[in-house]
């Protein structure tokens, strides 16, 4: 397959490549060498002041405590989400009724009832949750309080995301809400895929239904859940933490500053306060933040992969 | 999974298994305590999420039927009359029909864009041996760990200083460009899979190179095009960061940066109804496609996280 092979590949590379090195990769060598310049973004001027941006960066009382928010995003929420998407997935995959000449461990009825309900958040716009949750969570006339209200708890009526110390984690848990389902259809998958003669043999050792969760189904699903967890930290870390962090709090960032995350404040410098350049070393921070997260999952998770 | 003479499972009724009075199963009596004992907690504890999962989105639904003022005073009561008013006023004065249509060209040219351009870069790179292969290869799924915003703040320049700002095309462009890691990085492994000897056949038989490509390596990747054009198409559809910070003109708003200026407008004139109408208008129309595609929905976009 010589004939022409080079005219062919560089005709098929061209565009694809030429597009990606021109909007991807070149604004990220770009914003790298920007975090060391005073380039405001509303002049084409700008001169280089070294690692200036990088020691204001670290007097940053703000920046801080994005960083602080981002890794709380990073590290919690896939602990949570992932966990309670385990718990489903085992739930909807192993909790079923064993049935005459059934196999020994089955599907809960109505399984795939579950699952299709489940995945609903996952195909809507992270932008529309935002702010469907941005009214449930109103404490006059949100659904949130309005039921509290009708179960006499009439004296608990959080403000939410007004309030600073519970705004975060009222941010978090819509994230966890939408992302949960993804990871119960991936997980079952997974499950579906292990033979039920495993089980058979651990329940009749005498294991539980709890100890073969934790001996059986979790390490033969180890690496999709490591991949997983990959995946849900970058999310937290980017897109989706914008989208609800800037949507659903005040200011964007909350009162007080109490759920402003990396990624927002990256936007803010560069497209409100115009210092670009110093939003790019955020940026860069983010980065580093980023890349750390997933190298010490891979490393932490590694394990020998489990043949079956 | 149901194997006995039970009629198949409504969804209602799982919430409620211990009421059911079909033969238990006979073997170890201790093995059946706690198979029963958990089954009655799965069915707790899923149709709880369940519902936790539905009553946002019937609270939306039910909520975009009501006026105003029982809005505000009782925001859990059904509609008192449905007033289809409040879909008509945000279809037409709050320019969701303008959202939806931009959000049409703009995901229509962006689809079929990366489709294209994915599946010709991965088909490269998955059956042709050339120096930098592989350096290509990792740079396209590197952007897939990148932090975006990172990259939008320079991206933000690049596209005003090809007037590219603010301008349908502008936004197809940078949507494929960004789309192109998964796409290639799915598609390569995809190519790999398919058998070489009918392209070889073909080429033997005095096909060209980009005719092997288009008239038999396509059609036979089309499960991988469906899965991986499923996972851009939601992606695109749903897509906000990019758009808040490239599009910055009232009228080519798309739908999801519509919808959160609407927000905030209708904040002010106080239109509550309208805007609850707008958000599950633009809802319903992914929702009842998934429950169509279901099956090909889910494979699109877990393809990528079992692999």
């Amino acid at each position: 397959m010589q004939h022409g092979k080079y005219r062919f590949i560089v005709g098929f590379l061209a565009l694809p490549l030429g597009l990606y090195a021109l909007f991807v990769v070149w604004p990220f060598i770009q914003s790298i060498y920007y975090s060391f310049t005073d380039w405001t973004g509303l002049s084409p001027e700008f001169k280089m002041v070294g690692f200036d941006n990088y020691s204001r960066m670290l007097d940053d009382e703000i920046f801080w405590k994005s960083l602080q928010h981002s890794l709380l995003f990073a590290l919690l929420l896939p602990v949570v989400t992932i966990s309670l998407a385990l718990f489903f997935a085992f739930m909807i995959n192993v909790g079923g009724r064993k049935r005459r000449n059934g196999p020994v461990v089955t599907g809960v009825r109505g399984s795939s009832f579950y699952k299709i309900v489940y995945f609903f958040p996952q195909v809507l716009s992270i932008a529309i949750v935002a702010l469907l949750f941005a009214f449930a969570y109103n404490p006059d006339s949100g659904a949130i309080n309005s039921i509290l209200r009708g179960i006499g708890l009439d004296n608990v009526q959080p403000l939410w995301l007004g309030d600073p110390d519970l705004a975060l984690w009222a941010v978090m848990a819509v994230l966890v809400w939408s992302t949960v389902g993804f990871f119960v259809v991936l997980f079952s998958a997974g499950m579906a895929s292990i033979p039920a003669e495993m089980y058979e043999a651990a329940l009749l050792d005498g294991a539980s239904r709890f100890t073969t969760f934790f001996r059986i189904t979790l390490p033969l699903l180890w690496d999709t859940v490591q991949s997983g967890w990959v995946y849900m930290g970058i999310l937290a870390l980017g897109a989706e933490s914008f989208a609800v962090v800037q949507i659903m709090t005040t200011g964007p960032g909350g009162p007080d500053y109490s759920t402003t995350v990396m990624v927002l404040y990256v936007y803010q410098k560069a497209f409100r306060d115009g210092q670009a350049a110093y939003a790019t070393t955020i940026g860069v921070a983010l980065l580093v933040v980023t890349l750390a997260f997933a190298a010490v999952v891979m490393r932490l998770g590694r394990r020998e992969r489990l043949e079956y | 999974m149901k194997t006995t003479e039970t009629p198949a499972p409504l969804p209602a009724e799982s919430g409620a298994p211990i009421t059911k009075t079909d033969a238990p199963p006979p073997p170890p009596p201790k093995e059946k305590k706690e198979g029963t004992v958990l089954n009655v907690f799965s069915h707790g504890v899923l149709v709880i999420w369940a519902i936790m999962v539905v009553m946002p989105l019937l609270w939306a639904v039910m909520t975009s039927f009501k006026d105003d003022r029982s809005i505000f005073s009782s925001p859990w009561s059904l509609p008192d009359s449905l007033h289809f008013d409040n879909w008509s006023r945000a279809w037409t004065q709050a320019n969701m029909s303008d959202y939806f249509l931009n959000t049409v060209l703009v995901v229509g040219g962006s689809l079929i864009g990366t489709l294209v351009l994915g599946s010709m870069a991965a088909y490269v790179l998955a059956r042709f041996d050339f120096p930098g292969n592989r350096f290509i290869y990792y740079l396209f799924i590197g952007g897939m760990s990148f932090p975006i915003m990172l990259a939008l703040v320079p991206l933000f320049y690049v596209v005003n200083n090809m007037g590219l700002l603010n301008t349908i095309h502008g936004l197809i462009l940078v949507y494929i460009a960004y789309s192109l890691p998964f796409t290639v990085f799915f598609l390569t492994a995809f190519f790999r899979t398919l058998p070489t000897s009918i392209a070889e056949a073909a080429f033997v038989d005095g096909a060209s190179h980009s005719r092997t490509f288009f008239q038999i390596m396509l059609p036979m990747a089309k499960p991988g095009l469906v899965s991986v054009g499923i996972f851009n198409f939601l992606g695109q559809w749903n897509q906000y960061m990019l758009p808040t910070v490239l599009n910055t003109d009232p009228d080519k708003r798309v739908l999801t940066q519509g919808l959160v200026q609407l927000a905030v407008s209708q904040g002010y004139k106080g239109d509550w109804s309208g805007l609850f109408a707008g958000l599950v208008m633009a809802m319903l129309p992914v929702l009842a496609a998934y429950i169509v595609f279901q099956r090909q929905v889910v494979q699109g976009l877990t393809a990528g996280a079992l692999k």
